[in-house]
């Protein structure tokens, strides 16, 4: 009797390690066609890229520095004018800042009601929900650059384009962020809200914003940060801004170098900066929370 | 308790609420501050002056709508048909609009009872209901017409240049050019341009019915005449979603390839030297705080314009971002795993592979395939400035600043691309590394 069950386990664990290998060795199968599929994307990716490229690849790469030591050391003769050149460039980039800083308030504010319409258990209008969140999409989806060029062809050059294309972009990415916090608000203070007879705008306010505004508040940081940079490429574009100016300082060529480097310089630091102050607050205002 | 501290609680609670009133209130005032300083720095006021209405109406209008012209040369008499005016969309020879009529007089029906009749010796007529019959005629460089002083608003005229503009279409007369366009809703010349044989056809009848062009099959002929469309160019629309798409692929990949063994460099528990840490986190935060924008221009001149230069903008740029969210990841890799894969006597390079990779690379595909999505919209920007895919091709069509409907076209699908590398990235999150609940 004892015998014949310890065969008969025997057998079971054979079958179970026969099927346990075949699964090992059908999924290492699929993980090697997977990465096989993804190496001859990558190279043929990149053979048709180079080909459509003007230059080659392998052409270029021994003339990458190029450029950038042309831009040193034209920028290094003249290091007496670039203090100078900084301060002539210093109110663009306050343009590109506040640029920056105005569509990221104004996409933070659209964003909250997107995302708290769209929210279910908050939203006011509980059928409008799919449709808000459409917008949201859809407003996430529009790359800046479409509305900017079509905004500087209406409102002219300037700040006021990238303001709104930003903004717009701004509002439906965060809203999107922020209805990921919304969601797992506890709904127990908007239901004692709601028992008071507290209006749904005061049900938000009271009920809601406090419960999420630490995490609101570090993704419009970090919002903040990605705008600085789309900022300035839309001033390449014609926007207004440090952008703006380099290319217009880039298109002088060379004998100008020591511009384009002041700008380079402004940017980066700007870039860097808001990037630290950004990623310290933002650890501050989440610390302790998730765990 | 005594009264005293009761007191002194009260204090201090009266005084953390004043303190939260003051946010309350000072945060919001802050803010409109704020806005009122833009609304002077960024000249608000002044920006109706420098907006361009006229160029709004044009744009809402062309974006949906297309217009066909008939335009007279008044040197050689010769009067052409075309959408949109441009050689591409000519009407062959002795093909025309069925709303033109006539061959000594050409009477032009634009609809809503205006009719314009183009006479011989350069003289034309214009029949517009409740407004007297104008006359014209067109000298050497200038336009006499039968127009009193006192002109409507949709009129505008001089000895050189005469403009009426109606709500079923325009007409302007110079000394050189008469013209009409006419407009109608939709895209024209979509499918096919004028001069293939399967212009103005039912699908029904390209499909079904009897072989159109005698040298190819309808359905492969239909496809080649769509795809080879010179108006709206769908061949070259295809090749550059294309190349925007296989941006921010490669730009993504390549990053990703590139920051996974930096990261291990830069963490603290897989990289016990110091200064090959600080090193690496130094890289990572000098490539991200460059940006995109100064390696776009940066490599643009190494590399010419394209698709290539593009990617590696992105390439370089989000190895930076990936080598920091990769080292963070690997800071927060539970050390339990790792040691109960070494109790089984792994060797360090199986430990990694075990014990650490299992771990990470949830987050680190959420992350890669999150970038993927939101890659292809920097890629329709860099694109617009390095010259290559949608974005070039969006930038030259609001250049040209008469192909409105071409941007139409073009912005409806970006948003598409977008919102399909956004399902795409979502559907694969979910495939490989399951649904998040």
């Amino acid at each position: 009797m004892a015998d014949i069950s310890l065969s008969g386990a025997h057998h079971h664990v054979d079958g179970i390690q026969a099927s346990y290998m075949a699964q090992v060795q059908r999924r290492r199968l699929y993980g090697g066609l997977a990465l096989l599929i993804f190496v001859v994307l990558m190279a043929s990716g990149f053979n048709v890229a180079d080909d459509r490229n003007a230059g080659g690849f392998w052409d270029g790469l021994h003339q990458i520095g190029d450029y950038p030591a042309d831009v040193l050391s034209e920028a290094w003769e003249k290091r007496a004018d670039l203090p100078a050149l900084i301060a002539k460039y210093f109110p663009a980039l306050v343009e590109t800042i506040n640029i920056a800083a105005v569509s990221t308030l104004i996409g933070a504010i659209g964003g909250l009601f997107l995302s708290l319409l769209g929210t279910r258990g908050l939203a006011k209008w509980p059928r409008l929900i799919p449709l808000f969140r459409r917008i949201s999409d859809i407003m996430r989806a529009v790359p800046e650059i479409v509305i900017a060029l079509v905004l500087i062809f209406v409102l002219g050059g300037g700040p006021v384009p990238a303001m709104i294309a930003i903004a717009i972009h701004t509002a439906g990415a965060l809203a999107k962020m922020f209805s990921e916090v919304s969601e797992n608000t506890d709904l127990k203070a908007v239901e004692g809200l709601a028992s008071t007879g507290a209006t749904w705008s005061q049900r938000m306010l009271l009920g809601v914003l406090p419960q999420v505004a630490p995490n609101y508040v570090s993704y419009t940081l970090l919002r903040f940060e990605i705008n600085i940079r789309a900022s300035a490429i839309l001033g390449f574009v014609g926007a207004g801004g440090l952008g703006y100016e380099l290319r217009n300082a880039m298109a002088w060529g060379p004998g100008r170098f020591d511009e384009a480097a002041a700008i380079f310089i402004l940017l980066f630091g700007t870039i860097v900066f808001f990037d630290q102050v950004s990623s310290r607050y933002r650890n501050r205002l989440t610390e302790g929370q998730g765990q | 308790m005594t009264t005293i501290d009761l007191d002194a609680t009260k204090f201090e609670a009266e005084k953390l609420f004043q303190c939260k009133r003051l946010i309350g209130f000072g945060i919001p005032a802050v803010i409109a501050v704020y806005f009122v300083y833009i609304f002077f720095a960024f000249d608000l006021p002044g920006l109706a002056g420098r907006a361009n209405m006229e160029n709004a109406v044009t744009l809402a209008s062309d974006s949906w709508s297309h217009k066909v012209h008939v335009t007279r040369d008044n040197r050689s008499g010769d009067v052409t048909y075309a959408v949109e005016g441009e050689r591409k969309g000519i009407y062959p020879e002795g093909q025309r609009p069925d709303w033109v009529r006539g061959d000594e007089v050409i009477t032009i029906d634009l609809g809503g009872d205006i009719i314009v009749r183009y006479l011989p010796d350069n003289r034309t007529e214009i029949e517009i209901p409740g407004f007297q019959l104008i006359e014209a005629q067109a000298e050497g460089r200038t336009v006499t017409t039968n127009l009193p002083d006192d002109l409507p608003d949709w009129i505008s005229a001089s000895d050189r240049r005469v403009g009426i503009t109606t709500a079923e279409g325009r007409i302007t007369l110079t000394g050189a050019r008469t013209e009409v366009f006419n407009y109608f809703p939709g895209w024209e010349l979509f499918w096919f341009t004028l001069d293939s044989p399967y212009y103005g056809q039912s699908l029904a009848k390209i499909l079904f019915g009897d072989q159109i062009d005698p040298a190819r099959g309808n359905i492969k002929g239909a496809a080649s005449d769509w795809w080879n469309n010179a108006m709206w160019r769908h061949k070259d629309v295809a090749w550059a979603i294309g190349e925007t798409i296989l941006m921010a692929f490669l730009g993504t990949m390549g990053a990703a390839i590139i920051a996974l063994p930096l990261g291990f460099l830069a963490a603290k528990r897989f990289s016990p030297l110091m200064l090959v840490r600080a090193a690496t986190r130094r890289l990572f935060d000098f490539v991200r705080g460059v940006d995109a924008l100064i390696w776009t221009v940066v490599l643009a001149r190494a590399f010419g314009p394209g698709p290539l230069t593009g990617a590696l903008a992105i390439l370089i740029t989000d190895t930076g971002t990936f080598g920091k969210i990769f080292s963070e990841a690997l800071e927060n890799v539970d050390q339990k795993q790792i040691e109960g894969v070494a109790s089984t006597g792994a060797k360090p390079l199986q430990r990694y592979r075990f014990g650490v990779m299992p771990q990470i690379v949830p987050v680190l595909l959420a992350q890669i395939l999150y970038f993927l999505e939101s890659n292809t919209r920097s890629a329709t920007i860099i694109g617009a400035i390095t010259g290559g895919g949608i974005g070039l091709m969006l930038t030259q069509a609001i250049q040209t600043q008469k192909d409105w409907e071409e941007v139409a076209y073009y912005i409806v699908l970006i948003i598409a691309m977008v919102m399909f590398m956004d399902w795409f990235s979502g559907w694969l999150r979910g495939k490989l590394i399951g649904r998040k609940t």
